[in-house]
């Protein structure tokens, strides 16, 4: 397992591996998670990017504009992990045959809908097999694509344009799925579970863990989306703070099964804390729905324990 | 140094599609300015700065250049004037104006 | 000294796999070309060949995996069949789009439903449009050859594109012939070592593959991949010629039948040309009347012009087709055949029909009959059985 002291400052010394011009909106999480990933990798180390059709992709790579400093490869929504596998299993073809030298590592990115959901089938198979290669799921909770329709990272209660509240809906139906968990039972050497801190540590050093343990890696990200959350873009930091510091997002890894807190709150803020700011939850703060709070309250503190049972 | 903008653009004729949209460079998107999309502006206040960095990270458009450890003024060909930076600066050393 | 053998057409096109040697292969397993990855499997298993298998969880994975193999560079490769195929839809326009020379063993089977396992090209001809070059068998001997020349026309520096080599599942892929091997350094040769000049882990260089491409690239984007289409008439043919001249066997876009002479004349797709030709054999040793036969091969690229050319001199023709389109008018060979015709202003009769859906047998005897009913068009000019299925039980008796 890689460990290495953390300096802040030497990791933000490090060249940028996304570069800038892309597309995506003006505060977007998503691309804040694939530069501060990427930041893990080591200087002279070459990579192929994966990645799922989604918000990122169209952006990201708009022909003939690229935005990667890496080799990258799009292929469609719904396998991501199927195509990074197969880059994979070529590296290591061409290096038995001696026809590459060079030391490449392979890192894949998808939306919850491409991960979660569309290619959720096409993940499981790349995370069983075992190949070399990280996961990257930038979650923002929804399909942001094509205008934030309901996902099953979807949280539960959220405003979306397929689970709108209306005057007899109070938005989406059911609880999110627990990806992490899931792929932890997959038994992956490496699953970790992060968000954005302020000087990114907990970020950085999940990334460069499932990079550089041999076999598969996923890496679960919150990463908040102005737009389909409905916050004032500056506000990105508080959000995840408070998402983090309410429980509602917590931060974890799974380390060849052993399952391991990575940050506790002193104090465990009221859920409401995470809401409030979030125009998706706006309708739960109307006298009718009072109720509500409460039940996304006790799901969270239920997974919470879950957590935390599973860590001790 | 030759643009790829120059080679290939909205005018190009078939011919000089690249094979498969395939692109044999990286980071081709320096070319594209999206510093046009912003309604606001961060203002870098080099005087007030402790070179912490806490700004860079959060940056989602890699606008915020370092080298040797500090940070440089914003990257105005690409910055879209999110704010994030704004936001998490302890020293109050970048401030939003309204406006490109 | 070729070798003389004893192999059923999934085996053959295992063991061409086997003399290749590509690095990539993930493939899934659906009847009846799941022994090509099996016989793969344990090539590798022995020791035999270096490839590394993935074993994918779908079709849908498989051809992904193959992408994503093709575009890091290496040879990928992989097998399937019917809804195998139809699972990998999406992916069969990716991999044509992105130029990237791989190669898929197809066992044409029925799509479904209702599920049934016996042959027809309904999967195949479903991704005519897909952008792959689609190359038939006829027979097991035919199916290996293909295959060894599917890499060489896939990765000409004019192509850059997909090829599907295509045999009729359990009638080619199960049965059971005689087959002339080309030796294994004879084989090495021919198809050489796979050097592209652009892929993902080239230390030389970075690329990007699978853009988003907007309204004013998109347009461009086709007509190029349409020249590679274009460009790949005459490579198959260069490819086809030097594949001759290794082992005396000659292949084109097409076969043509005892048609130097023929008055009626029937176009069919894989093996049931076999059955076709005997009865060609005995119409003309009974009655002497002039048959022949056309045998497409290459059905993308389209050979429009050459069998334009063809059928110039017949009276009438019947375009068998064996799957359906339900364009409530032609089959897709149908289609193509008869635009061919009328482009090249041809006043030939024609009459298209169904044949073989799913399994179903087609005899000596429906070919004599198929042979008859041309004749009485040719007299009348008037189609017999348009669209008809042949060997079809219907209240009003026969079809065709």
């Amino acid at each position: 397992m890689v460990q290495t002291a953390y300096n802040f400052k030497e990791v933000m010394s490090k060249p940028e591996r996304l570069a800038p011009g892309h597309r995506m909106c003006a505060g977007c999480g998503g691309t804040i998670t694939v530069r501060n990933v990427l930041r893990a990798l080591k200087e002279g180390d070459k990579a192929v990017i994966g990645n799922a059709t989604g918000c990122l992709e169209v952006s990201s790579y708009m022909y003939p504009y690229t935005a990667y400093e890496d080799s990258y490869i799009h292929n469609a929504f719904e396998n991501a992990g199927a195509t990074l596998s197969g880059v994979e299993t070529a590296y290591n073809v061409l290096k038995k045959k001696g026809k590459i030298k060079d030391t490449y590592k392979f890192i894949t990115f998808g939306g919850d809908g491409g991960t979660y959901d569309i290619g959720f089938q096409s993940l499981s198979g790349a995370m069983e097999r075992g190949h070399d290669m990280v996961y990257v799921c930038y979650d923002n909770g929804a399909y942001m694509n094509t205008g934030t329709q309901r996902s099953s990272a979807t949280p539960q209660f959220a405003d979306t344009t397929t689970t709108p509240a209306g005057s007899v809906s109070a938005g989406k139906v059911q609880i999110r799925k627990d990806l992490a968990a899931i792929i932890a039972e997959h038994h992956v050497p490496y699953v970790g579970q992060t968000t954005f801190t302020s000087n990114f540590k907990d970020l950085y050093t999940k990334a460069q863990k499932a990079i550089y343990t041999p076999g598969a890696a996923f890496l679960n990200v919150m990463s908040p989306c102005p737009r389909g959350w409905g916050y004032e873009t500056s506000e990105l930091m508080n959000i995840c703070k408070l998402a983090i510091d309410t429980c509602y997002w917590p931060l974890f890894e799974v380390i060849d099964g052993q399952w391991i807190l990575s940050y506790e709150p002193k104090k465990k803020l009221p859920i409401e804390e995470f809401l409030k700011p979030q125009r998706r939850f706006r309708h739960l703060f109307k006298k009718e729905n009072e109720e509500l709070i409460g039940l996304f309250q006790e799901e969270v503190d239920r997974r919470w324990e879950e957590l935390k049972n599973r860590c001790n | 140094m030759e643009r790829i903008q120059d080679r290939i653009n909205e005018q190009s004729p078939w011919e000089h599609i690249t094979e498969g949209n395939k692109i044999f460079e990286a980071a081709t998107a320096r070319e594209f300015c999206t510093g046009e999309w912003r309604t606001s502006t961060p203002v870098f206040e080099r005087e007030k700065c402790k070179q912490c960095l806490l700004c860079v990270p959060v940056c989602p458009d890699s606008s915020i250049p370092v080298s040797a450890g500090k940070r440089a003024d914003f990257d105005y060909e690409h910055c879209k004037g999110c704010g994030i930076c704004a936001k998490v600066c302890p020293f109050g050393a970048i401030t939003m104006r309204e406006g490109k | 000294m070729a070798i003389r053998e004893r192999l059923s057409g999934n085996e053959a096109v295992a063991y061409a796999i086997k003399q290749i040697n590509p690095d990539v292969m993930p493939a899934f397993p659906i009847t009846p070309s799941t022994e090509i990855p099996q016989y793969v499997a344990t090539y590798i298993a022995n020791g035999e060949i270096d490839t590394e298998f993935i074993h994918v969880e779908s079709e849908h994975s498989a051809m992904s995996a193959t992408i994503g193999a093709s575009a890091a560079g290496a040879r990928a490769l992989t097998a399937t069949s019917s809804c195998g195929m139809a699972l990998m839809w999406e992916e069969l326009y990716v991999a044509a789009s992105d130029r990237l020379p791989i190669v898929l063993a197809l066992v044409n089977r029925a799509l479904t439903g209702p599920i049934n396992i016996n042959a027809d090209h309904s999967d195949s001809m479903g991704a005519r449009d897909s952008g792959w070059i689609q190359i038939y068998a006829e027979s097991n001997q035919e199916v290996y050859d293909n295959f060894i020349q599917a890499f060489p026309i896939a990765e000409h520096e004019k192509v850059h594109l997909p090829v599907m080599i295509c045999q009729d599942g359990f009638i080619t892929s199960h049965g059971v012939e005689n087959i002339l091997l080309v030796e294994d350094d004879k084989v090495k040769a021919f198809v050489g070592e796979y050097e592209p000049e652009h892929y993902l882990l080239n230390p030389n260089e970075k690329m990007a593959v699978g853009p988003y491409a907007v309204s004013n690239y998109y347009m461009e984007t086709k007509r190029a991949q349409r020249q590679a289409m274009l460009e790949a008439r005459q490579v198959i043919l260069d490819v086809a010629k030097k594949f001759e001249e290794m082992t005396g066997r000659h292949y084109a876009f097409f076969e043509e039948y005892r048609m130097e002479d023929a008055e009626y004349a029937v176009v069919i797709i894989g093996s049931a040309a076999g059955t076709c030709k005997a009865a060609i054999e005995h119409i003309r040793s009974t009655t002497g009347k002039k048959v022949g036969l056309v045998k497409i091969r290459v059905f993308r690229p389209f050979p429009e012009e050459e069998l334009a050319k063809a059928l110039a001199h017949v009276k009438a023709v019947a375009i068998m087709d064996r799957s359906e389109m339900f364009s409530a008018t032609s089959g897709p060979l149908g289609a193509e055949v008869r635009a061919a015709l009328y482009q090249a202003k041809s006043s030939v009769d024609t009459v298209n029909y169904f044949y073989g859906l799913g399994g179903r047998d087609i005899t000596v005897a429906d070919f004599e009959q198929v042979y008859e009913n041309l004749e009485k068009m040719a007299r009348t000019h008037e189609p017999v059985g348009m669209y008809g299925y042949i060997g079809l039980r219907s209240e009003q008796g026969k079809e065709v």
